[in-house]
């Protein structure tokens, strides 16, 4: 029998070093699944596997000792209940996620909402070597958003208004940066301390302080043999419409520049962070 | 300009949370305001740095009007939170 590696690969088998046998990736996006899902899931790792799973360092499912005759069945057994194989190989891999604004008080963005949009663009797509992305609600970065090709965090983009403000000296304390200060009866920010944590718009009990939510982008970060971190080239971004439009930039950037198993990084250095750059503002920002 | 002002706002109880970490910041307060009636002013001691750069965010999620957060000049703060 001719076994076809690379399909059970992008398939999501990785092969283990026992003959035959292979561990499979799941699909899971923003390490969210529901408890009908899990249910699932162990029942085809005790049925078919060892009775035990792998969650992977990316927030990822893996049920090892799948035989490879049984492959497809898995497969079938498990997408009639809603569980679907993840990827390997050279292409868009699992969209990681904190839990984000939904269910965390320091979440600034929708990261569920949002890895979902991403993954449902570019799951799976094929480039020259594997691609990452990641999506952290805020400042905190629980999610390490520089790790990947194309990390996204959380921010807010404040404004104070002195109407609405008592000086009640909440957000002096809550800015980390110490970016807020009290004096003669007003407030003072300083914009150059300002990190868009939008922690004194969370704070604010007055709404003096408001806060819109804004993405800020990383590109090329790596975190496997060669370790990187992202770079930030853009702004706050405003909307997911300008985000997806970086997105795509950098996608192509890599489909045009990237040599097969080189990451993000490899291209871009070789190609010049410059022209990376000139290319990601003019399709992101039209400027 | 403020509806609140700092004169105005004598505590009806006050709780000292300097002794401890997050989260029992949080439920302490949380505690002290749960013997008070709604309305009343609660003061909370608290040490500067991580509990007040959380606190006052904590009561404003659980819905308490927060009013105020002077710092002592000794280490810690004070907030003045109403609840609600």
């Amino acid at each position: 029998m001719v076994v076809d590696y690379a399909a059970l690969k992008s398939g999501g088998f990785m092969r283990q070093k026992q003959k035959n046998h292979f561990s499979m990736r799941l699909k899971v996006i923003g390490g969210e699944l529901e408890a009908a899902q899990l249910a699932a899931i162990a029942e085809v790792a005790e049925k078919y596997g060892r009775g035990r799973v792998h969650l992977t360092a990316r927030q990822g499912v893996e049920i090892p000792f799948i035989k490879l005759a049984d492959v497809e069945t898995v497969k079938a057994d498990l997408m009639s209940k809603g569980v679907f194989t993840g990827v390997c190989g050279p292409r868009v891999r699992t969209v990681t996620a904190c839990q984000g604004n939904a269910v965390c008080p320091s979440g600034c963005i929708d990261t569920y909402t949002l890895a979902r949009g991403i993954s449902e663009r570019y799951f799976g797509r094929e480039l020259p070597h594997k691609f990452k992305f990641g999506v952290t609600g805020c400042r905190n970065n629980c999610l390490k958003a520089e790790e990947n090709d194309l990390g996204v965090k959380g921010v807010y983009c404040v404004s104070w208004s002195h109407e609405a403000c008592n000086l009640c000296g909440v957000c002096v304390k809550a800015c980390r940066e110490g970016a807020i200060s009290v004096r003669e009866d007003t407030l003072f920010m300083d914009e150059n301390l300002c990190n868009n944590c939008g922690r004194c718009a969370k704070a604010c009990p007055s709404r003096a302080w408001i806060g819109e939510p804004g993405y800020l982008l990383s590109f090329a970060g790596t975190f496997g043999n060669r370790i990187a971190q992202g770079r930030q080239i853009l702004p706050p971004l405003k909307d997911t419409a300008t985000l997806f439009r970086a997105a795509d930039a950098a996608l192509d950037f890599f489909d045009r520049h990237g040599k097969p198993g080189e990451r993000l990084l490899a291209a871009v250095e070789r190609a010049g962070w410059d022209l990376f750059e000139k290319i990601i503002r003019a399709e992101a920002l039209h400027a | 300009m403020p509806d609140e002002h700092s004169a105005d706002l004598r505590p009806d109880a006050e709780t000292d949370v300097t002794s401890v970490v997050c989260p029992v910041t949080f439920a302490k307060a949380t505690a002290a305001l749960d013997e008070l009636e709604n309305g009343r002013i609660l003061a909370i001691r608290l040490n500067d740095g991580e509990a007040a750069r959380n606190v006052p965010l904590s009561m404003k999620d659980e819905g308490h009007q927060v009013l105020k957060l002077t710092d002592n000049g000794d280490g810690t703060c004070t907030l003045l939170v109403r609840k609600t």
